[in-house]
């Protein structure tokens, strides 16, 4: 019932009714969807929850699925997504609801740990440290790969996710593909192995879904892709 | 159902692709089947033909090579994607995979009309 453009109209996802409720939150020129998600918890229901931390796209912890797209709310601005001053804002999918608007990311970052996600170093705190020249090939690699700020845009983007909950997802992989590339990384193997099993990266189908809406402009896709030729490699190698 | 983080042009390539291949994967049992008229039974295979001149069946074959063409093309864009570096073209590829299954189609069509 969006009557008076000086108000929005917000419908947002209420995990005890199951369903949306309806705000109408004042219009600003400047205001982003977690703008109005604040100023609903502050002025209209206290009792709605939702997560932030950053406000400033750093932390990654405040995404949430805007008119059916998942996007990093606190630099999306209202302006960019609202349809004729309507907004539906829900938690983001692929995760368990917590409450609300907050989601559960721990299946998200159990599967960092199941991709090898994890850096293991082959120097200790004596050795000299080591020289990474920014322009070989792997280096400039990882670096496409490496600024991800774990907000979870691309797993609720990715629908083999939906439909396989076994599969590692566009952001572990990406993760694990960066550290394929980190030279100072002693554990290319055991990560080669962790990323081709039953969840792993030959169960992506290409479509760029998280590519297309990773708020850092990074491409999954591309890292699986990668993935992908080097664990074929390794099983060539190994005399498969 | 077409949910609203679907609607980007290579989750549309993805879709293509893979109802291209479950359509021609139920039609070639048919077509082999029909190919094997021309060893056993030759004057079925002529019925069969004559009915293949109807205008209608023209235009199904037409989408036929239209789905084959895009299925082809779609796949060795995905072969590339898989196993050369990594090009950002995607969606231009996938648009170019479409535009020559159409070209190809549309050829067919008219030497077939
Ligand atoms: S490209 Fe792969 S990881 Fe990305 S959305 Fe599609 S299946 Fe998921
Ligand atoms: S890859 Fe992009 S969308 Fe996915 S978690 Fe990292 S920053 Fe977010
Ligand atoms: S609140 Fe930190 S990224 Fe949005």
């Amino acid at each position: 019932m969006p009557t008076d453009s000086s108000f929005l109209d917000v419908d947002v996802w209420r995990s005890g009714a199951e369903s949306f409720q309806n705000f109408q939150v004042p219009a600003r020129d400047s205001q982003t969807v977690l703008d109005v998600v604040t100023w609903i918890q502050q002025h209209a229901d206290p009792t709605l929850s939702y997560r932030f931390a950053c406000r400033v796209g750093m932390c990654g912890s405040c995404a949430m699925m805007v008119n059916g797209k998942p996007r990093w709310t606190c630099r999306t601005h209202v302006k960019k997504v609202a349809k004729r001053g309507r907004i539906e804002i829900a938690p983001l999918r692929n995760l368990q609801v917590i409450k609300d608007l907050a989601t559960d990311m721990s299946d998200f970052f159990d599967k960092w740990v199941a991709a090898e996600g994890v850096f293991h170093p082959t120097k200790t705190r004596e050795d000299e440290i080591e020289a990474i020249r920014p322009d070989t090939p792997e280096r400039i690699s990882a670096d496409a790969a490496v600024e991800c700020i774990n907000c979870g845009v691309c797993y609720a983007a990715c629908d083999v996710v939906a439909a396989n909950p076994a599969y590692l997802g566009p952001a572990a992989l990406n993760r694990a593909w960066s550290l394929v590339n980190d030279l100072r990384d002693g554990a290319l193997a055991e990560r080669l192995e962790a990323v081709s099993h039953d969840g792993g990266c030959h169960n992506c189908h290409s479509h760029q879904s998280c590519a297309a809406y990773c708020p850092n402009s990074l491409n999954p896709t591309a890292s699986i892709a990668g993935l992908k030729r080097e664990t074929v490699k390794a099983a060539f190698r190994r005399g498969r | 159902m077409i949910w609203p983080h679907r609607s980007q042009p290579l989750w549309y390539a993805f879709v293509l692709h893979r109802v291209s291949g479950v359509a021609l994967a139920l039609f070639l049992p048919v077509h082999f089947y029909v190919l094997s008229f021309a060893l056993r039974q030759p004057e079925r295979l002529d019925g069969f033909l004559r009915w293949t001149d109807l205008g209608i069946v023209k235009a199904a074959e037409f989408g036929l090579v239209f789905l084959l063409g895009v299925h082809m093309f779609g796949g060795l864009r995905l072969m590339a994607l898989e196993w050369l570096p990594w090009s950002p073209r995607q969606k231009t590829f996938a648009a170019s995979a479409a535009a020559a299954a159409f070209l190809i189609s549309v050829t067919f069509f008219l030497n077939a009309a």
